[in-house]
């Protein structure tokens, strides 16, 4: 017997140390490990989901998202002037009844080019932020996987472009083509964002790949493309989700640059939100509105992506997740 | 720790090829006679284009070029702009400038975003906690332009506390505003990065370690939780030099600032070939540099990565 | 013992009255949407001073808050809704948090819980040694640092100089847990509170370092307070015993009476499935022979049944030995910084072999190479030479299509319950999963199927449509359990499969193993570190030791009478093992569950 147990044994005997045993009543045994029958079934969409519904962050930036897409699919239901028809009579003229928002250097009425602009904006954010999560992810899902000699090559190759201020080489590639279409601009800030998705799959992927749940799949005897498809990826993609959201606000702001820069969507043939921004520089000591509300719609825009990002980025965090 | 530099090293020199090779690329490779974009509408003699053909190599093979333009950049020679001026000197005369911005707007943000993220960090869900949450979500959302915009109305023009544009100067204290303007993004990602690393390491079981030994509240948070937590802001902040001077085309542009993205900005325009791809290289370089640079600060204060 | 820095004097201690006393103590939680869920209710308990007591509870009961509250550290969700904390008298619940700095450290000490994350990473272990020094003005600058190098020494640390400038990832979980409790003990308080100080190590290591902190608390007289969910452990290092459950206290009193003769019908279930006590009971051996005869009459009959073929096409031979291993060796090639750089042998040419229908168990501590041993017999990791037989067929010579038909004939159950099952899949799609890859049946046979396995281990069928979060750690292994038995293989092994799971939760899945071992014949690779529950289920023991194979007998021998020196180290180091057997036997008679 231990030293201290003989110890207590000669001690004399301490009163309130007694045996003491809790009431029955007040100390009941539950089986041991029940299920829990009454809880609402869900896994970690539904967990996630549930949480972000009731958040105010969410609820506004997603409504805010939602009328914007209407807005870029039907920009007619909301604004009956036809953008281009500028009437230089009108030139700076304020607002007034059916132009709430006034008129531009050119004199073409200022709302109903904010109205459709939304939809250059929409597209080229949704469609490059889709390229980016194909290119950027498939790259980013094989090297974090596969590993080795693989991996190596990829990631350099990542780095390299990653080296290229996404600015600069997209003025850069801009140059090359005459035709500034929306799938131009989109392919053209695609060709250089996607390091940034490739390098988070590629830290999601490698922080996953040594679940045990992915051993068991492999024991089970599962291919590694299966593993890969199955498993890994479906537990890997949350924080490609989140970036994918914030840099879907990113890619719009760039495509406003570039337009604002002269070098974005040709101002001919697409109403862009970028582009009258920079004509209305020329005005802007004196009519700073004209600048302002384009200004102002982007901002928004922009806002409503990141501020959705952010709250989908709290839900899907793991430490709040239950265990 | 000296494999860990080594290594490190060893692994830019591919980016550096690999990269200064596609900006080569990019510039030359795509569509668009650079000849033709120098002369505009006009025709040239036949015996003159032959002659500038030459005198850019551009009648020589992409590898053989490439090969010339890399060894142009080990001498220093950047080779001369289309108009007649040599590109260094071009880049002698704005890089200062940039760097000056570039410096300052890093100084704003890591002061003012450090210490904020700290506050926020330390009282998080508190007021001024939400309060800066909800700014720089707006901070970030607004494209830079519109930033710019709104300050230079708003204090040039209107207030006419500062100056709207910058002269061909561009003093340190002329570039004050500019370099607000500029690293306001970064400011706001700075914060969140602090406020986040904080408030996570706050929790951190080695602090209630620290606790429980006695040590006070204060002298917890500044051993235990300011230390870790900067970290990952620190190797931010690293990275951010080079993507500011990248940025930074835009904020030259609205005030005027003669630096390089203003340069750079009418090259591309121009197409100037030479001095695109000599001042996006150097920029390139600076990144590489800095991105090792950061590396190896991020070894200096995390012992764990040293032995790796 | 290295000369102890002597405590200040303070006022003494008056030995016959409590140290510390906590009467009636309620604590509590608040959730994200304002609802408060009691951790504790109503504990009482004393410690006097100089005494070890100890606080044995499951996780859930309570006994981590409790000793947390003691000292103001709950989590920020957490607070004291009721009760009092006497400590010498004082009401520690009504105290200002600026005085609890002083009593933290100089009147009460913590050592924590996982050495790994209390220790800050990017400070020296010198530094964070001499801070708790500073903070209690114990000394300062170099003074400070040569009495730190000295409580490092007193705490087991050999070469505490150098150690000094060391970072904690260079040290091992034994040094840094010695570490801990230097901090906890370096301004001598008057009670330490020791938060599961052991679990995370090695069990020699964990005897070798409880030994040290009892003669150092011995000679400062620092009364301990130790949190464990070890009720052996608990009963050979304390005096009297707190037994919690659900955040209340069910049963104290001393150690031995609680042992011997406990009326808690909680207690009771403890020390009827506390393995290290069970162990030694002697109706263990004859309920395993039992056991093992029936697994041998499923075994056979299984064999004769499918013709001698396996569901996986391949013959099933009646042979005794369902595996064989021979000459198994594993060596890595480490990548280091230049001196680092070498070989490392994982294991080193082990061969046993085990009979169909009975359990082998693989024991060892860390760095023994048991875990790459079974990794190599589940094909997940090839062997560098050696071969592993199958069935009497060399696997390791196998090509994809004879390793696949192999997968279902060797199924693996591993340790971390919430790590083994795929969180996006829910508990159907994870147990239907080996039999879509192998393509067992249609639809609706897999259906029926998962429905009978979830039956098979207690679990009701409305689980299927529920996911892994929903569940605690003992249900995802019984899925996990499931899973493994659904291609209806012959071997399975279990990698440290009960090793995270509370005692009593432990107990139902040994038991669980054991029925589905009798009922249809499988045969175990158990894969453990613990010795104690070994002698429940397995027939035959290896002892590994850096990677080598140190005894293998059956189980009655190496428990009675083991033949290598290391053997006995860990049959010696087993908590609960210096207790006689007369109050073990005492305290197990069946006394109605």
């Amino acid at each position: 017997m231990s030293e201290s147990a003989l110890r207590a044994e000669q001690t004399h005997f301490r009163a309130d140390q007694a045996h003491y045993v809790a009431d029955l009543e007040e100390t009941p045994l539950a089986t041991t490990d029940q299920v829990d029958e009454s809880a609402a079934p869900g896994g970690l969409w539904l967990e996630a989901w549930r949480t972000l519904r009731k958040r105010p962050l969410f609820i506004v930036s997603s409504l805010i998202i939602l009328f914007l897409i209407v807005v870029a699919l039907f920009p007619d239901l909301f604004a009956s002037q036809d953008p281009r028809h500028c009437v230089l009579s009108n030139s700076l003229g304020g607002s007034t009844s059916g132009h709430p928002f006034g008129f531009d250097l050119q004199g073409c009425d200022i709302y109903s080019r904010v109205v459709h602009g939304a939809r250059a904006s929409v597209s080229v954010g949704v469609l490059t932020t889709s390229l980016v999560v194909l290119i950027g992810g498939a790259i980013g899902a094989v090297a974090g996987f596969f590993g080795g000699m693989l991996d190596s090559v990829l990631a350099r190759i990542t780095d390299i472009f990653f080296s290229i201020p996404l600015l600069l080489a997209s003025i850069t590639c801009m140059q090359a083509f005459p035709d500034k279409t929306v799938t131009v601009v989109a392919l053209v800030i695609a060709a250089f964002g996607w390091p940034q998705v490739a390098r988070i799959m590629r830290g999601s992927v490698i922080s996953v790949r040594s679940a045990e749940y992915v051993t068991a799949a492999t024991a089970l005897g599962a291919s590694r493309t299966k593993v890969l498809l199955r498993h890994v990826l479906p537990n890997a993609i949350p924080p490609v989700i989140v970036i994918a959201t914030v840099s879907l606000g990113a890619f719009i702001a760039l495509e406003a640059t570039l337009s604002f820069l002269g070098i974005g969507l040709n101002p001919a043939t697409t109403v862009s939100w970028g582009g009258d921004i920079n004509t209305a520089q020329n005005v802007l000591r004196s009519n700073p509105s004209v600048l302002l509300y384009p200004a102002a719609a982007l901002s928004i825009t922009v806002l409503s992506f990141i501020m959705l990002g952010d709250a989908v980025r709290e839900a899907l965090d793991p430490k709040s997740r239950k265990r | 720790m000296r494999w860990y530099v080594g290594r490190r090293v060893l692994q830019m020199i591919p980016v550096f090829f690999g990269a200064t090779l596609l900006v080569y690329a990019l510039v030359f490779l795509l569509p668009g006679d650079p000849i033709a974009a120098l002369s505009g509408q006009r025709q040239l003699p036949p015996g003159i284009e032959a002659q500038l053909r030459h005198q850019y190599h551009l009648d020589q093979s992409f590898i053989v070029q490439y090969l010339i333009y890399l060894k142009g950049i080990v001498t220093g020679d950047f080779g001369t702009s289309y108009s007649g001026r040599p590109v260094s000197e071009v880049m002698a005369q704005a890089f200062p400038v940039t760097i000056r911005l570039a410096l300052l707007a890093l100084l704003f943000e890591a002061v003012f975003g450090i210490g904020a993220g700290l506050i926020a960090g330390l009282r998080r869900g508190g007021f001024f906690d939400a309060t800066l949450l909800v700014a720089s979500l707006i901070v970030i959302a607004v494209p830079i332009f519109v930033i710019g915009f709104v300050v230079q109305i708003v204090f040039g023009v209107k207030l006419g506390w500062i100056n709207p544009t910058v002269g061909p100067e561009a003093n340190w204290s002329e570039l004050v505003v500019p370099a607000l303007v500029l690293g306001s993004i970064s400011f706001a990602y700075v914060l969140r990065l602090t406020r986040d690393s904080v408030s996570e390491n706050l929790s951190a079981d080695w602090v209630r370690t620290a606790t429980a030994k006695g040590l006070s509240r204060r002298k917890v948070v500044t051993t235990h939780v300011l230390r870790n937590s900067l970290i990952p802001v620190v190797t931010f902040l690293g990275a951010d030099l080079g993507a500011l001077m990248g940025g930074a085309i835009i904020t030259e542009g609205i005030f005027n600032i003669p630096g390089v993205g203003h340069a750079l900005y009418q090259a591309i325009i121009r197409g100037e070939g030479p001095t695109v791809v000599s001042i996006v290289t150097v920029l390139v370089i600076i990144y590489i540099i800095t991105s090792l640079l950061v590396d190896l600060l991020y070894a200096v204060l995390d012992p764990r990565i040293r032995y790796v | 013992m290295t000369d102890i820095i002597a405590s200040t004097e303070q006022a003494p201690v008056d030995p016959h009255a409590p140290l510390l006393e906590i009467i009636d103590l309620d604590v509590s939680f608040r959730a994200a949407n304002g609802t408060e869920t009691p951790a504790v209710r109503g504990a009482n308990l004393t410690v006097y001073p100089g005494q070890t007591v100890a606080i044995v509870g499951e996780s859930g009961s309570g006994k981590s808050t409790t000793a947390h509250a003691i000292i103001n550290l709950l989590p920020g969700t957490g607070r004291v809704t009721g009760g009092q904390i006497l400590f010498q008298g004082r009401d520690l619940t009504t105290l200002p948090a600026k005085q609890f700095e002083d009593i933290r450290g100089d009147a009460i000490g913590l050592v924590p819980q996982d050495p790994m994350s209390n220790l800050n990473p990017v400070w020296k272990i010198g530094h964070q040694v001499s801070e708790a020094l500073r903070a209690n003005g114990r000394a300062k600058g170099a003074e400070a640092k040569r009495q730190a190098a000295q409580l490092l020494t007193e705490a087991g640390l050999g070469d505490a100089e150098r150690r000094l400038k060391q970072y904690p990832h260079e040290f091992s979980g034994g040094m840094r847990q010695r570490t801990l409790i230097a901090i906890g003990l370096a301004a001598r308080p008057k009670l330490l509170i020791a938060d599961e100080p052991t679990s995370a190590l090695d069990v020699t290591v964990q005897r070798q370092i409880l030994d040290h902190l009892e003669e150092l608390t011995a000679e400062l007289g620092t009364a301990v307070l130790l949190i464990t969910h070890d009720l052996g452990l608990a009963a050979e290092r304390a005096e009297h015993l707190v037994v919690m459950y659900k955040g209340q206290v069910v049963e104290s009193g001393p150690a031995r009476r609680i042992l011997t003769d406990p009326h808690h019908p909680y207690t009771r279930r403890l020390v009827a499935s506390a393995p290290s006590l069970v162990a030694r009971r002697s109706d263990t051996a004859a309920a395993r022979a039992e056991v093992v005869e029936r697994a041998e009459q499923a075994a056979d009959a299984a064999v004769v049944a499918d013709g001698g073929a396996t569901p996986a096409g391949g013959a099933r031979s009646t042979g005794e030995d369902v595996l064989a291993i021979e000459n198994l060796t594993k060596v890595y090639k480490i990548r280091g910084a230049g001196r680092n750089a070498g070989e490392f042998k994982a294991v080193d040419d082990v061969s046993f072999s085990v009979r169909r229908g009975t359990t082998t168990a693989v024991v060892g501590e860390s760095g023994s190479g048991k875990s790459t041993l079974a990794q190599m017999v589940l094909r997940l990791q090839e062997p560098t030479e050696g071969r592993v037989l199958f069935d009497g067929a060399d696997v390791t010579t196998f090509d994809r299509k004879a390793q696949f038909k192999f997968r279902r004939r060797v199924q693996p159950i591993f340790q971390n319950p919430y790590g083994s099952l795929d969180p996006t899949y829910s508990i159907y799609r994870t147990i239907e999963e080996p039999l879509r890859l192998h393509n067992v049946g249609d639809k609706r046979s897999r259906e029926a199927t998962v429905r009978d396995l979830l039956d098979r281990v207690s679990l009701p069928a409305s689980v299927m449509r529920r996911y892994p979060n929903e569940l605690s750690g003992g249900q995802r292994q019984r899925i996990a359990i499931a899973r493994a038995l659904a291609l209806r293989p012959e071997v399975v092994v279990c990698d440290e499969a009960v090793s995270a799971l509370d005692v009593l939760v432990q107990a139902q899945i040994l038991d669980l193993l054991s029925e589905l071992q009798a009922d249809l014949g499988l045969t175990y690779l158990f894969i453990t570190h613990d010795l104690a529950v070994v002698r429940q289920i397995a027939d035959q023991v290896c002892v590994m030791q850096s990677g080598k194979l140190v005894e293998v007998a059956d189980t009655d021998t190496v428990f009675e009478s083991p033949q290598q020196e290391y053997t006995q180290a860990l049959l010696n180091a087993i908590p609960g093992a210096t207790l006689s057997t007369s109050v073990v036997d005492a305290g197990s008679r069946p006394a109605g569950e």
